[in-house]
């Protein structure tokens, strides 16, 4: 008997007690399904955070405002804004490794143009951002040191806000639009850098302080809500760091022994320890799942064995009419096979459609993995072999007279 | 006897052991089946009848003495090489049809050939020639439950001939029929051996019995006669 043959009988016996069979392969269902989604959204938020990394550009470093303390009592971290225009100043001029740098201060505001309007981030900086995170233009120009100094009312759109104000022929480069009932003229609009980066609008950090976000009791003059900095090169990272550290100490006049009132951050550095904790979770995730396999596994095998004990005279009429021991045995192997494939596939379809309506209603992006979807049949597979052997093994071992005589 | 034995059983036994006691269902039988025979086994219930039928049938080894197939010792054979010759040399028909359910009638028919390595198309052309030979082929694409206890009979038969076997064994094939049908499949095994096909039917019905041209008698595993008669007695009407 040919393996083909033995899958023709498995089908054939299996088409029989259709409910039966489809609960059994529920479990490896089930496993597979979980396998597929988990890795989907896994690899879904791996690559989003790789896209993040990627967006904040290399060798940034981040600061932002940290503990303050008031009257002796230590407040929430970033509930001040403890940095200011001449901290990004002097972090410029006295710290060689220091490229370029930049103060943000952000909110978010409806953007309207002609009747289109949207809801997006706004970011009060200087054009040094842009160098800092390696972001060109893809239109138009980056703001002028009198539009810097002078307030001017001048934005820069992400290329998410510059598609939805403006129909696709439409030029927004000289276009008035009103943030907060203050018109702005688009000077230009960002290249791509990814869905979560591109919805943002630039404005000059003096216009966002006098015109939009300037009431806000938390904010003088002259203080920025963060700072990012480009260093030089990769191996400066540290060097730099301590080089902020020391310099905006000294500048907050912080004594020795008491926390700084500012952090300093490599994004990079963080969402890659945070891409080893999602694929950690993630690994135990599957491991979970693996447990559901497994159990599918034994209900197979139960059922299996049921299969040979109800099929014993079958078994022993295939032995009387020359089927070998082997024959027997690959016969049952094949169905315990085609219920496991059969259960890895519709898992595989389940948990392909168990991701896509995830990522649709949760906004979450997921990838399916060519990968985890072979690895889930191979597990099929060789739950299959694994739970069908003995049942399988049991049949063959059968004598055929004893199974003749059963009723 | 001029043709040379097909099957030849020297000081044939088979003991059973079951919780330490022995049970002797042959006993040192031996006799020769040649090419071409017709043989009845008769004996009483539990006589042993059942248990030769599977040495022959290369289902079960006897405990002491041989069966020859063709001249070689079964018992030398690998437990492969017996399924491979019942597939090919041997056609069971069993008292209860033992036809698989939940496969139609030609399906059923074509079974050994699964197991002869025979493709599909193959397998099938020769379950309907076989069928025809029973006069079952218009039944081919019926279930057994959806026929009468002779007619599953005629498709085991046809099942049992499929590879041409060198010997079909039949184990009181009419035992579970009405005397009428009975004798429509006796008469079919007749026929069968009219062209040259070597049968061995186990009965306890004596007029059966006297339709084959050599019968053999067990008793308490022993044989007790082994008689050919070379007139056949004139055929007698079915006793109701
Ligand atoms: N598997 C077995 N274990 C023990 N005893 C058995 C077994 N099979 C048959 N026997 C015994 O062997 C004897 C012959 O049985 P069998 O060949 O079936 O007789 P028959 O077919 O002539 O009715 C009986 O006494 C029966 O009980
Ligand atoms: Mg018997």
């Amino acid at each position: 008997m040919t393996m083909l043959q033995g899958f023709q009988i498995a089908l054939h016996a299996l088409r029989l007690n259709p409910l039966r069979s489809f609960l059994t392969m529920l479990g490896i269902v089930i496993g597979v399904a979980s396998i597929v989604t988990v890795f989907a959204i896994g690899s879904g938020a791996q690559l989003r955070l790789q896209e993040q990394i990627r967006s904040i550009g290399a060798n940034v470093l981040m600061i932002t405002p940290g503990a303050v303390y008031q009257g002796g009592v230590r407040l929430k971290d970033g509930s001040k804004l403890t940095m200011t225009e001449s901290d990004v100043q002097a972090i410029l001029e006295q710290i060689p490794e220091i490229q370029a740098a930049a103060g943000s201060i952000a909110g978010t505001a409806q953007v309207i143009h002609e009747g289109k309007n949207w809801n997006t981030t706004i970011n009060g900086t200087t054009s040094g951002h842009f160098l800092v995170r390696d972001w060109q233009l893809a239109a138009g120009r980056s703001f002028s040191a009198t539009e810097e100094s002078g307030a001017g009312k001048v934005v820069i759109l992400g290329s998410t806000v510059a598609r939805e104000l403006f129909a696709s022929g439409d030029d927004p480069i000289g276009a008035q639009i009103r943030i907060m009932k203050v018109p702005l003229e688009v000077v230009g609009v960002l290249d791509r850098k990814g869905p979560a980066q591109d919805d943002v609008a630039f404005v000059p950090l003096t216009t966002a302080k006098l015109r939009f976000l300037g009431s806000a009791s938390n904010i003088n003059r002259d203080s920025v809500a963060y700072i990012i900095a480009k260093v030089a090169a990769d191996g400066q990272m540290a060097g730099a760091r301590a080089e902020i550290e020391n310099l905006l100490r000294q500048r907050h006049r912080i004594p020795a022994g008491q926390e700084d009132d500012f952090k300093v951050q490599d994004p990079a550095a963080a969402m890659e320890a945070q891409q080893g904790a999602i694929r950690t979770v993630a690994l135990l995730l599957v491991a979970i799942a693996s447990v559901s396999l497994l159990v599918g596994g034994i209900s197979i095998m139960n059922v299996m064995i049921v299969s040979v004990t109800e099929r014993t005279r079958e078994i022993g009429i295939r032995r009387a009419l020359g089927g070998r021991m082997r024959d027997i045995r690959l016969q049952f192997l094949c169905e315990a096979l085609v219920l496991c494939l059969l259960g890895g596939a519709i898992g595989v379809a389940g948990g392909v459609t168990l991701s896509m309506t995830v990522a649709r209603m949760a906004g979450w992006i997921t990838s399916i993995d060519g990968q985890a979807i072979g690895l889930s049949l191979v597990f099929s597979i060789a739950t299959g072999l694994i739970f069908g052997f003995y049942p399988a093994h049991k049949a063959s071992k059968l004598s055929p007279i004893e199974a003749l005589k059963t009723e | 006897m001029t043709a040379s034995p097909l099957i030849s059983l020297q000081s044939v036994s088979r003991t059973y052991r079951t919780e330490g006691v022995a049970v002797a269902a042959v006993r040192n039988v031996s006799f020769d089946i040649a090419q071409g025979e017709i043989v009845a086994v008769m004996g009483p219930s539990g006589s042993g009848k059942s248990t030769l039928m599977n040495m022959i049938g290369l289902l079960d080894l006897p405990s002491e003495g041989a069966v020859y197939l063709q001249g070689a010792d079964v018992a030398d054979l690998s437990e492969d090489r017996r399924s491979a010759l019942r597939a090919r040399s041997i056609g069971f028909v069993f008292q209860s049809y033992n036809l698989l359910a939940r496969h139609d009638a030609i399906e059923n028919v074509a079974l050994p050939l699964v197991y002869c390595g025979i493709s599909r198309k193959e397998r099938l052309a020769r379950a309907e020639a076989s069928l025809q030979a029973v006069g079952m082929l218009h039944r081919a694409r019926h279930f057994p439950r959806q026929l009468s206890g002779g007619e599953q009979q005629r498709v085991a038969i046809a099942r049992a001939l499929i590879a041409s076997p060198l010997i079909v064994l039949a184990d009181e094939p009419t035992g579970a029929l009405d005397s009428r049908t009975g004798a429509e499949i006796l008469a079919l095994f007749a026929a069968l051996n009219r062209t040259g096909q070597t049968v061995v039917m186990i009965t306890h019905d004596p007029g059966i019995a006297t339709q084959c041209r050599r019968t053999i008698h067990l008793h308490d595993g022993e044989l007790v006669s082994d008689e050919t008669v070379t007139q056949l007695l004139p055929r007698r009407s079915a006793t109701s």
